[in-house]
């Protein structure tokens, strides 16, 4: 037992905390340095779906129903796995059209409809109150559990006075926290960092306050989980939780139900929303989130179970509520300081809940109910020019006060009736009824706002029909007949077995026969009529959201409008000096120099609208741009048409860059070519002044003696004899280098005339050798022939091939040393390819001249000795071969003379 | 990543999840027996899960930014 003011007190102090971490988190986020912009913060603020009634009733229901307690954590971590898909559109739709509420979203996509926002708004309080005043009561029970000394059964604080119990003050407390941290100004994102941070703060108590308890039970009292698991299955009262389907009735339908349950409720909790979609910094963050959620879940459920059988294998059944086993057992085993601690925790998880679920509720009341009313009354249209930021933050703050004490005043009068305890899954059922709107309305252009109206008012009905009057009927607040005779005396209206279905729990049934429900009309009454223009252009942005811009929306607006009147309107609710923030920001991203030169087109009424939806939801939002601006009303053929151009132009434009970087690389290409061209115009110069020089040479010689001869008669004959004998060899000189320039030009121009037949290269060697044997007697030299007797045929130009031969060994003759000299021809076969090698036992080439010996006019040896030749017989035998695909080359060192080689392939192409 | 090969995956990991969690194969592991002294189901139920947070957590955090 501990004293109650010690438990007050360590309440207080730790809501205090809170309030500190809260105030922290804004001041940082005034600063801009933000502690929630990370996944890890991100992913805490999501277990806010780990609430008090799953905190101490985890374990209440292990206790009855062994592995059933678990349904309820595996339906979120599947509903993780197609977070990716599913919740980051949501965030993304949200973000794009400044979407604050569940409520709104579906208003919104429908055609921005006051109504289904109402409808939505009202099915939320009346599912979700009670759900807020189980938590009240859960820190209620806790407080007197604890106070009480952790014994038998015990009540909760009812009989005190109202203003002497604690949980009043714990709810007013939370009121006015969400009030400072959730609504102190109007925000247009409606992002609250300083409660984002608190949240994730107490996920880490209740998280850290769990295990705790958990590892004390199952390695303090117990010797672990195999000691725990041993015991419960020697105790004949406790087998059965071990196995699985013998202790629940339901059976595997019923599992099934409750995942789905589970699941859809993690997608659609209107706190869920909160955190998961509005209260999201970066689209990044959801990333980490999809598993480190999981993760959480697994860890804060590890111990649920053997705290269960631990609870029952210490009390037996019957004496302690199994609800209160997480702060009776450590009571009990005198550890009063970790019962104190878990129970911060469940406050942690009831506050969490509440403080979330306060401002979304609250958050929908206001714009989807109070502001449509305020919207349409006298008073407020008498009064165009009034500021209503004061206005829209009362309603703001009485909402969330109303919220908050309608949820203790229910925990006060329902106390410990059937229709409290049981709320959990009740209220989950009741969220679950937005999913066939939310995720058609995502994925699904053919939704209608009657279509949506329906299947939500039928699912809602049913709902109340078959779970919610049952509970209050078990409850006595309700003829019990109604139960077991259904309505009107009629058998086939009992509640829990509509239309005589029986064999489901009464979960199953009920979200059978309200989804089934919801699905058929909202699909059925969809399909009756076509959207109107206003429900396609809606139902476009939502389910292309990632397919186009933020501009999108502006496309399907016609009209005229005024920027001073649209700045009005929305400075009455956002305030003006925020406003001309806003609308200056904006006039930048447009390039337009001041707020007064923007144009009254579409973009800026969309512009005002979002603003505008942020602060009071989005049909509020359009009912008041409506009033301040001239608009005609597009009908479907023409928001169609409008989408139409804009795919085509979406098309057009991805066909306009398609073409640009063809153009892009067709210029790089010609820029290339250009190069080419250039470096080849070079190269022609070069030819230019090497041909003119080498043909200067001889000219000048030529000249040189002819004028000798005519200027001087007197030349003796034999004079005359050798110039002349030199004017013919120079002259022939001359011919042979045009010939082969011409030659050289042919060829690499591609005009050379090629006659290919069939070549047999042993007597074409031998031919080439023949015919140079003159030469080489002249210098002295030996020649050496080796053909194989298997004589290689090709298909090439013999001629063409024979004058390679012959400048290949007229250039060996050249460099043969005058005693001695000596040539080597060598005809092979390797492989696929024919090859000739002429050696020869010069002076070689030298290491720096070897890069040049195939280029044009670079002859070998120095000017003195220069060897007679035109320098054009190498590149021309190498352009020959290799027109024959093959290829020639040349090994030399020093003084050891000199190895031109070349290779045609066996099966040479012309 | 919306479009990419880890939505995929993160599809069929749901789709598997959803075949584990459920009947028939539930069925499976529901005995009375205590293999490493703990619940059949108790042990299937929390291996499974947490095997699939790891695969998760593989796909979607070796996912190219």
């Amino acid at each position: 037992m501990i004293p109650a003011w010690l438990v007050v007190a360590a309440s207080f102090a730790y809501l205090l905390v809170l309030f500190a971490v809260a105030h922290h988190a804004d001041r940082r986020a005034d600063l801009g340095r933000s502690v929630i912009s990370n996944p890890w913060t991100y992913t805490l603020s999501m277990a806010v779906f780990c609430t008090a009634w799953t905190y101490f009733g985890s374990v209440g229901r292990a206790a009855s129903g062994g592995m059933w307690f678990l349904p309820i954590y595996l339906g979120p971590t599947l509903a993780m796995m197609l977070a990716w898909m599913v919740t980051l559109k949501m965030i993304r739709i949200s973000k794009t059209y400044r979407i604050t509420t569940i409520a709104d979203f579906i208003a919104s996509r429908y055609g921005k409809s006051h109504l289904l926002g109402g409808l939505v708004t009202v099915i939320v309080a009346v599912g979700i109150i009670p759900y807020i005043a189980l938590q009240l009561k859960a820190i209620s029970i806790g407080f007197a559990v604890l106070t009480g000394g952790g014994g038998e059964h015990v009540e909760p604080a009812r009989a005190v006075n109202w203003l002497q119990d604690s949980t009043l003050y714990v709810a007013l407390t939370l009121a006015l926290f969400t009030v400072l941290f959730g609504a102190r100004h109007l925000d247009a994102s409606e992002r609250h960092e300083g409660m984002v941070a608190a949240i994730a703060f107490e996920s880490v108590v209740k998280l850290l306050a769990f295990l705790a308890v958990g590892i004390f039970v199952t390695y303090g009292i117990y010797d672990g989980f195999g000691d725990i698991f041993a015991r419960a299955q020697a105790d004949p009262d406790l087998k059965h939780l071990l196995s699985f389907a013998t202790v629940d009735s339901s059976g595997y339908g019923g599992w099934f139900a409750l995942t789905l349950l589970a699941m859809l409720s993690f997608i659609f909790l209107p706190r869920q929303f909160q955190v998961n979609v509005v209260e999201n910094v970066n689209e990044q963050h959801l990333k980490r989130a999809i598993w480190l959620f999981p993760a959480y879940l697994l860890l804060i459920n590890i111990f649920v179970l053997p705290i269960a059988l631990g609870g029952l294998l210490h009390f037996g059944r019957g004496t302690v509520d199994p609800d209160t086993f997480v702060l009776s057992l450590p009571l009990s085993h005198g550890q009063e300081a970790l019962a104190l601690l878990v129970f911060i925790g469940g406050l942690s998880a009831a506050t969490g809940m509440v403080i979330v679920e306060t401002i979304a509720v609250s958050t929908m009341i206001c714009n989807d109910l109070v502001m449509p009313v305020v919207l349409r009354s006298k008073r407020f249209s008498g009064e165009m020019r009034s500021d209503l930021t004061g206005l829209l933050l009362s309603i703001r703050r009485g909402a969330i006060l109303i919220v908050v004490l309608l949820g203790y005043l229910y925990f006060r009068l329902a106390g410990e009736a059937y229709a409290l305890v049981s709320i959990g899954l009740i209220s989950f059922a009741a969220v679950a009824q937005f999913a066939p709107a939310m995720l058609g309305g995502m994925y699904w252009r053919g939704g209608t706002r009657s279509g949506a109206l329906a299947g939500l008012l039928v699912g809602f009905v049913l709902w109340v029909y078959t779970l919610m009057l049952p509970s209050f009927a078990k409850s006595g607040w309700l003829d019990p007949g109604f139960l077991e005779h259904g309505a009107f005396g009629l058998a086939f209206l009992k509640p829990e077995q509509l239309f005589g279905l029986t064999g489901l729990d009464n979960i199953s049934h009920a979200l059978f026969w309200s989804l089934t429900a919801n699905v058929g009309f909202y699909v059925g009454i969809s399909l009756l009529r076509v959207p109107t223009g206003q429900e396609a252009s809606q139902a476009t942005l939502f389910v292309d959201v990632f397919k186009r811009d933020k501009g999108a929306a502006a496309t399907l607006w016609r009209g005229s409008a005024h920027v001073d009147d649209l700045m009005q309107l929305v400075s009455r609710f956002l305030g003006t000096a925020r406003v001309r923030l806003l609308f200056g920001r904006y006039a930048r991203e447009r390039g337009v120099r001041s707020i007064d030169d923007m144009p009254g087109d579409a973009g800026l009424v969309q512009f005002a609208e979002t603003q505008l939806a942020g602060a009071i939801g989005s049909a509020s939002a359009r009912v008041m741009v409506a009033s301040v601006v001239q608009e005609e009303p597009l009908g479907l053929d023409e928001v169609m048409n409008i989408l139409d151009e804009a795919s085509q132009v979406r098309a057009y434009s991805r066909e306009l860059e398609e073409k640009s970087r063809a153009l892009e690389a067709a210029t790089s290409d010609l820029r290339e070519a250009n190069e080419q061209l250039k470096e080849l115009d070079r190269l022609k110069d070069d030819i230019m002044s090497s041909v003119t020089h080498e043909l200067r040479t001889p000219l000048t010689s030529i000249r040189a003696l002819s004028e000798m001869m005519l200027d001087d008669p007197d030349i003796s004959i034999d004079d005359r004899q050798r110039f002349l004998g030199i004017i013919v060899s120079e002259t022939n000189r001359l011919t042979r280098l045009v010939n082969q320039v011409l030659d050289l030009a042919k060829i690499e121009a591609g005009h050379a005339e090629w006659h290919n037949t069939d070549v047999d290269m042993s007597e074409l060697v031998q031919h080439a050798v023949d015919s140079t044997v003159q030469l080489f007697r002249d210098r002295q030299a030996r020649i050496e022939l080796s053909v194989p007797t298997e004589a290689p045929h090709l298909l090439a130009d013999h001629d063409r091939l024979h004058q390679v031969l012959l400048n290949l060994l007229s250039n060996a003759a050249k460099f043969v040393p005058k005693q001695g000299g000596m040539v080597k021809v060598t005809l092979s076969c390797e492989g696929d390819e024919v090859r000739v090698d002429v050696a020869d036992n010069g002076p070689g080439i030298a290491p720096e001249f070897m890069p040049y010996v195939f280029e044009k006019f670079r002859q070998g040896g120095d000017q003195k000795d220069r060897p007679q030749g035109t320098g054009l017989g190498l590149p021309i035998s190498r352009q020959i071969v290799e027109h024959f695909g093959g290829r020639m080359w040349v090994e030399s060192s020093p003084g050891q003379g000199a190895q031109f080689s070349f290779a045609l392939p066996a099966n040479a192409r012309t | 990543m919306r479009r990419s090969l880890s939505s995929q995956r993160l599809i069929a990991v749901f789709m598997t999840a959803a075949l584990l969690f459920n009947y028939p194969i539930l069925s499976l592991f529901d005995s009375s027996e205590l293999p490493l002294g703990m619940p059949t189901v108790f042990l299937y139920l929390f291996v499974v899960w947490a095997v699939l947070i790891v695969v998760v957590a593989l796909i979607v955090e070796r996912a190219p930014k």
